[in-house]
């Protein structure tokens, strides 16, 4: 089958480099992949379009890039199935800085992984044998050790685009891995050093939970669940003090004794009711809500049953776990 | 046809605008609501990150009563949408219905598996029509153009939202848009994040977020955006003065929620649809319309 496909190409080494879109019409196989026909391009076309790819099956992680505005690998993609008006629109990886064409700069990338120690670090005394690990807490860390740092994750992820300095999906996910092995941390499994550390500014609580990075994933590593884990793992430990932290207890304290959300006090109980820097700046806010009539009530009123709420935050999270 | 209302909490905290709004546009579409009084917060993916168990109960809750009610449920944001959506996906494993039914049973409840939350932007194209939606227009919005934004919830993840089955939810809003005689302008910031969710957390970023779709938006010309999700309307219209402020350039675009728009295009009044409250000035956009306050 012919399919044309619209690539974002960019050269260096012309005066005055910019990114230009260039449309190629080829030849493919029906189940070809985005990758045969990028392939083909380069054969057949313009032996100077440059792209990364190896092993052709989705084990390598080299041609992540961005099909119809998607991140994900180009060996996965089935061509039929991604032609969208008739033409497939690709674009080198996002939120990494392009070499040329659809070859990005995986610097940062690695940086930011390589933050993340990549050995299990046991405290406390050492077992007379082996580090015992149960058959269920390695089956839960597979999914993430299914990563193969394609950085597809990160070419999707919505905070990155704003703020490069975010430890970022792919890096979080990693350490994941570590804080969930029972072998890492203290002896009931419980990795404070690197909770402590990732539960600094960007860090696990900058991510803002769009689910990007689990859609782009092609492994089923679902970086957002994993940070989502990390912080209540964090939590669990005792860093009660980030705004991140208190804005999720504050949130569920208010569920849990109204049935609904207490918008008037959330935001104070998240930035903290002692941080008043920050609450001053939050006045204008409030006044600008006040005026124009789009202040939540001051007065929190409870939903009907509400006690029922209570009763099964009661008996699905018993009380002495909670804070 | 008639559902059991799930309003969410920011229809009547932050975004108090929307809830009457959606009250005139279903009456005038003949869609009747009944509240559930007893029907607590989804959790909103924050109590999630707590404990997943927790909320998909009180999801469940929710949803038992609505099947008590034996009525579909109706939701009108994109948040409550997503995580009633990803609650009711997982409540599919019956080993995992029996086991949140344990804790529903005290209060006599029981989830049969059997709800079916929709968006009232769902709704309108699955269940009420885009022709009657239409037959009900008497002021087209002709001459305006309309930026779509999504809210993250209502666009991923595309499993639990059925979007397979529905492959007409990925296009939902740009139909509303048409139908009600807008222009769409489509940009890549539509099923983006609005940044609201880490507001008290790392403002810089949430507000980077909202000056980057609003200016995408305006530089494609838009006249508005329009959002089935209130949490994207506080960030997006709320914060954009801040937001604005940070990125040093004034921005002045105004965000609609979804049933808003569909009323003024009904010969509603701004003033009915609540866009008094609204803190992007929308005069503009209301004269070009020829509507008046």
């Amino acid at each position: 089958m012919d399919i044309t496909i619209k690539v974002k190409r960019f050269d260096p080494e012309v005066a005055d480099p910019q990114p230009f879109w260039q449309d190629f019409t080829v030849e493919i196989d029906d189940k070809g992949t985005v990758l045969d026909a990028l392939i083909k391009i380069r054969e057949d076309n313009d032996g100077a379009f440059s792209l990364r790819c190896s092993c052709r099956s989705a084990i390598c992680g080299s041609c992540a890039m961005r099909i119809n505005g998607q991140a994900g690998l180009a060996c996965k993609t089935q061509a039929a199935t991604a032609i969208k008006d008739g033409v497939i629109t690709v674009e080198p990886a996002g939120n990494m800085p392009v070499i040329k064409d659809l070859v990005v700069n995986f610097d940062g990338f690695w940086d930011k992984v390589m933050e993340i120690e990549p050995y299990l670090k046991p405290e406390g005394e050492e077992p007379e044998a082996e580090y015992i690990a149960s058959n269920e807490a390695m089956l839960h860390l597979s999914s993430v050790t299914s990563c193969i740092m394609c950085g597809s994750c990160v070419s999707a992820c919505t905070v990155m685009e704003v703020d490069p300095t975010f430890l970022g999906p792919a890096a979080l996910a990693k350490a994941y891995r570590f804080t969930a092995d029972p072998r890492d941390g203290d002896e009931n499994g419980v990795s404070r050093s690197r909770l402590e550390e990732l539960t600094k500014p960007s860090g696990m609580w900058d991510c803002t939970r769009c689910m990007e990075c689990v859609t782009a994933c092609p492994k089923g590593v679902a970086p957002m669940d994993r940070i989502m884990a990390l912080r209540d793992q964090a939590m669990e430990a005792g860093f009660h003090n980030t705004n991140g932290a208190r804005h999720t207890e504050a949130f569920s304290d208010s569920l849990e004794h109204s049935g609904w959300l207490d918008e008037l006090r959330l935001v104070p109980k998240s930035v903290g009711m002692t941080n008043v820097s920050a609450l001053i700046g939050y006045a204008p806010i409030a006044i600008q809500a006040l005026t124009h009539g789009k202040m939540p009530p001051i007065i929190h009123k409870k939903i009907e049953k509400a006690e029922n709420v209570k009763k099964i935050f009661d008996k699905v999270e018993p009380p002495k776990k909670r804070r | 046809m008639k559902y059991a209302f799930f309003p969410g909490c920011v229809s009547r905290g932050g975004c108090p605008e929307l809830y009457p709004a959606t009250k005139l546009i279903c009456e005038k579409l003949e869609i009747e609501l009944q509240e559930m009084p007893a029907a607590s917060c989804t959790g909103a993916g924050v109590l999630q990150e707590k404990n997943e168990l927790l909320g998909d109960t009180l999801n469940a809750r929710t949803f038992a009563m609505a099947e008590a009610l034996d009525l579909p449920i109706l939701t009108i944001c994109s948040t409550c949408q997503g995580v009633m959506s990803q609650a009711n996906h997982r409540l599919k494993n019956p080993e995992y219905l029996a086991k949140v039914n344990g804790f529903l049973a005290e209060e006599g409840l029981e989830y049969k598996g059997k709800a079916n939350p929709k968006h009232l932007l769902w709704v309108l194209i699955e269940d009420i029509g885009l022709d009657k939606l239409l037959s009900l227009i008497t002021r087209p919005l002709a001459g305006l153009r309309m930026a779509p934004f999504y809210g993250c919830y209502i666009v991923r993840p595309t499993d639990a939202l059925e979007f397979e089955d529905h492959p007409e939810r990925q296009t939902a809003l740009e139909q509303i848009i048409e139908t009600i005689g807008a222009t769409v302008v489509d940009f890549e910031g539509k099923t983006r994040c609005c940044g609201f969710p880490i507001l008290t957390i790392n403002e810089r970023n949430s507000m980077a977020m909202v000056s980057k779709h609003t200016l995408e938006a305006k530089e494609l010309g838009a006249d508005a955006m329009i959002t089935p999700c209130p949490l994207c309307h506080l960030n997006l219209d709320s914060f954009q003065p801040k937001a604005a402020a940070q990125a040093g350039q004034p921005i002045g675009m105004p965000i609609l929620h979804m049933p808003q728009a569909i009323g003024l295009a009904m010969g509603l009044s701004p003033k009915e649809m609540g866009l008094q409250r609204h803190i992007v000035n929308t005069k503009p956009l209301l004269t070009k319309i020829g509507a008046s306050a």
